[in-house]
């Protein structure tokens, strides 16, 4: 307990927790639109996409400035998004094709590279693989500012087009017959994953990343009939995985933070699956227990009349 | 003042014409039917007017002016199997988005786009289920919130498509009824329809339709054995069942 209130007392900790959570938040209430979109997989294809982007912004700066990082995963992200829609609207290659194509020729590349920057001789390259796992130690507080600073931008416009993405998620083609220009807006919201996916890397890790978007969000489903109560659900769910996966990782001394982040997130998914009222599996039982008892009760009842 | 009149209209697939050169107009306050086989582009026709897909050539007016949805003089009704039924929204909030570009950008909804909803679900018979999660409601029930979404938008002119398909006989008989008052509210609305058996009972006007436009005209004159004939090809067996029904009339 005491090492807890230690931690807590450190300002860089403090900041880290906080980044995480807002992230957690952010990807949380993106997360439910990707999942209700079916786009769930373009997240991953998304963050993967990012490793080519941070290796060449290395490569040409040979700094490990988070902004020159983030740019370069910006870059490659947004490429990777576009090539996949791209190929989808203009082939009859579907989706799940074209994002595993895109996810895969991008990570690849990405991998060729970091090979590449790792049998550099220089020695400023270390690090460069937290990237890949998500080291939220490795953190300063500058980081965290803008990690924190973009996550609370992502979650304002979202909730200002909230009854503007809600009925482009629902039914596009009505959303097109209202007079919504929906091909910026599908533009935008594909700009929003983007974009918090990338400033999840540096904490979650390219390869988790996507876990961290949709986890909370098909958690959070469980929960609710309602679109405004599922996004609030999941950025609660995905703030909690934020902040405990980090502090489990602070805790261990080196652990990496985006496993455990994802661990969180994947357990509150599963006591959502069994125990949410209604959509659970345990209260679905029940409720069939109790039907199958009523109509065993009506058949009897009727055999001896 | 023609509410719909579509000029050398033509819609293509890569090389392949969906429609081509459709020409016809409609008169005002009137049920329209939209008539022809699978295929002959029914369901294009209505996107295409709407600006939902690309026009190869052609033109479009609503009420003599080019149309553009932000003019909100056009509800849709799209078919009911082209959306998501487990999305986490009730039939209240559905029929709300009808609101939405009366709404605005950022704004909720205010107490009078409510009461419009609530009053758009009562003409469908709908009041009710207002609360109710929209993957509990059968498929006659998910029209006619389809329906109440577009009412709630408070348009001149309702372009719908199938909106009979898969429901059942207290459905296509609601269906039917608020047609019939959108009518008598000088409304014109266009049905996509399949069922050869009750155009005449359910239309003042009629568009043959297969790639390019058989006929168009009222009813009486334009829906005869002949002109189904020319519409529905070589279809024969079907053709006649409908020749039996024409002549049952």
């Amino acid at each position: 307990m005491s090492d807890l209130l230690m931690m807590l007392g450190d300002a860089n900790t403090r900041w880290v927790l906080v980044g995480t959570m807002l992230l957690g938040l952010a990807s949380g209430v993106l997360g439910s639109f990707a999942l209700l979109r079916k786009q769930s997989l373009i997240g991953d294809a998304v963050a993967h996409a990012a490793l080519p982007g941070i290796c060449i912004a290395f490569l040409f700066t040979g700094e490990k400035s988070l902004i020159v990082l983030l740019i370069g995963a910006t870059t490659t992200g947004l490429l990777a998004a576009y090539c996949i829609q791209l190929i989808v609207s203009s082939s009859i290659i579907k989706e799940d094709t074209a994002i595993c194509l895109i996810l895969s020729v991008f990570f690849g590349f990405g991998i060729v590279l970091l090979t590449k920057v790792q049998q550099m001789p220089s020695g400023n390259k270390s690090g460069l693989d937290a990237f890949i796992f998500g080291q939220a130690a490795s953190l300063v507080g500058s980081d965290v500012k803008l990690m924190a600073g973009a996550a609370a931008i992502l979650i304002i416009i979202t909730m200002l087009l909230f009854k503007e993405f809600k009925v482009l998620t629902f039914d596009p083609e009505f959303a097109k017959g209202l007079g919504l220009p929906t091909g910026f807006l599908n533009f935008l919201f594909l700009s929003l994953l983007v974009a918090v996916v990338v400033i999840g890397i540096q904490a979650v890790g390219v390869i988790l990343m996507a876990a961290l978007l949709i986890t909370p969000a098909i958690a959070a489903r469980y929960w609710t009939n309602s679109l405004s109560k599922m996004i609030i659900i999941s950025g609660i769910f995905g703030a909690i995985s934020g902040v405990v996966g980090t502090l489990i990782s602070t805790f261990g001394q080196g652990l990496p933070t985006g496993p455990f982040i994802v661990v969180t997130a994947t357990f509150i998914f599963l006591v959502s699956m069994l125990f949410a009222p209604e959509r659970g599996i345990i209260a679905k039982k029940i409720k069939q227990n109790i039907y199958h008892k009523q109509l065993n009760k009506a058949g009897a009842k009727e055999g001896m009349s | 003042m023609n509410p719909v009149d579509v000029k050398n209209l033509t819609v293509a697939y890569e090389k392949k014409a969906v429609l081509k050169d459709i020409n016809f107009t409609v008169p005002e306050g009137q049920l329209i039917g939209i008539i022809g086989p699978n295929g002959a582009g029914k369901s294009t026709l209505i996107k295409a007017i709407l600006g939902l897909i690309p026009k190869a050539a052609g033109d479009v007016k609503i009420y003599d002016k080019q149309y553009r949805a932000k003019d909100r003089i056009v509800g849709y009704v799209p078919q009911r199997g082209s959306v998501d039924w487990d999305f986490p929204t009730n039939a209240l909030d559905v029929v709300l988005m009808g609101r939405y570009g009366h709404i605005g950008w950022f704004k909720r909804p205010s107490k009078k786009d409510l009461n419009i909803a609530h009053e758009s679900l009562k003409k469908v018979g709908m009041e009710e289920y207002a609360d109710r999660q929209i993957s509990q409601l059968s498929g006659g029930q998910q029209q006619r919130v389809f329906l109440a979404r577009a009412l709630a938008q408070d348009a001149k002119v309702y372009f719908m498509d199938e909106p009979f398909v898969g429901v059942d006989a207290a459905t296509e008989r609601a269906i039917i009824d608020l047609l019939n008052e959108l009518k008598s509210q000088g409304k014109t609305v266009l049905v996509v329809h399949h069922d050869l058996q009750t155009v005449k009972d359910y239309f003042d006007h009629c568009i043959l339709l297969n790639v390019s436009i058989i006929t168009s005209g009222p009813t009486e004159e334009v829906f005869t054995m002949e002109n189904l004939h020319q519409t529905y090809g070589g279809k024969l067996s079907f053709l006649d069942k409908g020749q039996m029904m024409v002549e049952q009339k």
